[in-house]
């Protein structure tokens, strides 16, 4: 099974509850906004748990991974996305993308979210680059091509629009609002 | 400030005596909605545990001042940790040792009467799930009914009475909880009986229990009668015992009556149902005590903690032994069904020794009210 990378990992294997979430709350006082959180656990309660606690406190529960005995879990920090003004001037709707990816044009579709929010939900097409990542792969993207970025709300994406756009490339389009409303097909990494 | 943890058996004896209580249960809002420990006089306050990680000011005008609160959570850590938080507040708290856990698998016995040609008969109330299980003891042996899967907790109360378990029933094949029946068979060398029409797919080797037979249980012959009695399951049986009391297994409840769709053959079964509740039950005397598999809400206990009521009484007080029109008899029990319970499937195939989950599976999978009964 490929790795997720995350920004931190904390074990708590072996821990009954209350501590898998003890330790996962404070780990995530240390994170910044957007970073994601790989928690490993035994206590098979921490799966509901973590989703719950996720829910409540604001942060996005990405999902879970079992590995024999023990539970992945990861966990994005909340981040205010959604305030953020976009600003790339070239826009699609999610239905737009779906119709575009039904045709079977040559488009490339980059998703822009952490590798854990890709990992447990795309769009089958779409390649991964994180945001964070974006300026050092910039030599992956071909600048023929008319790019779709996607990310969950649409602002990670308007940001990393804006990027290519600063190196050049002409054909790029955000796609508004992102995975979080997407209804189309996708795969994870669970299978 | 210390917290102290209370057993479940000291919160079965509380509920039995219709104390009041204040339960703070921890645990997942859909957790608490879906089972929780239920009392005629308990408040509740749910919050989950992991909201209180800060404090527990946020929620101390929910809280009773002067009166003792039991936290309670899934295993106990949680309710630990919450419970030394309300104390260090000034309350007084408590937590419930091993959790809804161990609430579920709690077992309290209580003595339903004296048999005729001496001996006693117990009841067992896992008061967390609703389950109804039964002891005949005469003479030195023992026969268990509906053996729950905590096998140790009966063997041990045998041994203590100085009786060897004979003889081991389940009325039926078990869709709510896992039987303890065969192990108990197992390691008491006792004769484990089944109906053979719920026995069908079983793996390993049983006792054939028809409707008619009569089992004997010490010197004093206490007569244990099987009566057929299909509906709930094609096999399920009634046994009346000492000619005083009949145990109704999983087809006649005190407020309720078996629903016949866990085996997925609802409208087959209806008319089965129908028959030995109509029919066959009422050719019984009204004196018989009935003694069910279940009980479905805490108003069906009796003072002593017990659940049971006189034949006559249920034929003239529950619903489902009132209802003179087949068709809208159809009706109640194959529409508007409870919901079914929780792993039901994989619990039958357990119990039919096709699959061995162990322990921790086997709790997880009886996790939840048992929904055996439709009203």
């Amino acid at each position: 099974m490929e790795a997720l990378k995350t920004n931190i990992k904390i074990d708590a294997k072996g821990l009954a509850c209350p501590m898998p979430i003890v330790k996962t709350k404070k780990a995530m006082n240390n994170l910044e906004a957007g970073q994601v959180i790989e928690v490993l656990a035994t206590d098979k309660g921490s799966k509901a748990d973590i989703q719950a606690w996720s829910k409540s406190a604001g942060h996005q529960y990405l999902g879970t991974l079992e590995d024999g005995d023990v539970l992945k879990h990861y966990v994005r920090k909340s981040s205010n996305d959604e305030a953020i003004e976009k600003n790339h001037p070239h826009v699609t709707s999610n239905e737009e993308l779906a119709n575009k990816l039904g045709t079977g044009e040559d488009i490339i579709v980059l998703d822009v979210r952490e590798s854990a929010e890709y990992g447990f939900n795309h769009i089958p097409q779409a390649i991964s680059i994180p945001l964070g990542e974006l300026e050092e792969n910039i030599r992956e993207l071909n600048k023929e091509k008319v790019i779709y970025v996607i990310c969950r709300t649409g602002s990670r994406s308007d940001l990393a629009a804006q990027k290519l756009t600063a190196h050049g490339f002409t054909n790029v389009i955000n796609v508004i609002p992102g995975m979080s409303q997407w209804e189309g097909r996708t795969v994870s990494i669970k299978g | 400030m210390t917290t102290r943890a209370v057993t479940s058996k000291e919160l079965t004896r509380k509920i039995f005596n219709k104390e009041d209580l204040f339960i703070l249960d921890v645990r997942n809002e859909n957790d608490f909605n879906d089972w929780k420990i239920e009392g005629e006089k308990i408040n509740y306050f749910n919050i989950p545990y992991f909201e209180l990680l800060d404090g527990v000011e946020g929620i101390l005008d929910k809280l009773p001042l002067n009166q003792e609160i039991l936290v309670v959570c899934a295993k106990e850590g949680s309710s630990v940790m919450i419970a030394e938080m309300l104390s260090e507040a000034g309350l007084t708290a408590s937590f419930l040792q091993g959790g809804m856990k161990a609430w579920s698998e709690h077992l309290e016995p209580v003595k339903i009467g004296d048999l005729k040609g001496g001996g006693e008969i117990y009841q067992f109330v896992r008061i967390g799930k609703g389950c109804l299980s039964y002891m005949v003891i005469s003479n030195g042996e023992a026969a268990i009914i509906d053996a729950t899967r905590m096998a140790d907790t009966y063997l041990d109360f045998a041994k203590n009475r100085d009786a060897t378990v004979t003889h081991v029933f389940d009325t039926h094949l078990h869709a709510d909880h896992i039987s303890g029946g065969r192990k108990i068979a197992d390691e008491s060398n006792a004769t484990y009986w089944l109906p053979p029409k719920d026995a069908t797919e079983v793996t390993f080797e049983y006792a054939a229990l028809e409707g008619g037979n009569v089992i004997t249980i010490g010197n004093t012959a206490i007569d244990i009668y099987a009566l057929y009695s299909p509906g709930h399951t094609i096999g399920s049986t009634s046994f009346v015992i000492d000619e005083q009391f009949l145990l109704s297994g999983d087809i006649l409840f005190i407020d309720s009556i078996g629903r016949p769709d866990l085996a997925g053959l609802a409208e087959d079964w209806v008319g089965d149902l129908r028959e030995s509740l109509y029919s066959r039950y009422k050719e019984l005397s009204e004196e018989l005590i009935v003694l069910p598999a279940h009980f479905m809400m805490m108003e069906e206990l009796n003072d002593d903690g017990s659940v049971s009521e006189k034949l006559g009484e249920l034929f003239a007080q529950n619903h489902g032994l009132n209802i003179e029109d087949e068709e809208e008899f159809r009706k109640m029990v194959t529409e508007n069904l409870p919901p079914q319970p929780n792993a039901y499937q994989e619990i039958r195939e357990t119990n039919m020794g096709k699959v061995s989950p162990d322990a921790e599976r086997q709790r997880e999978m009886e996790i939840g009210p048992n929904r055996c009964a439709v009203r």
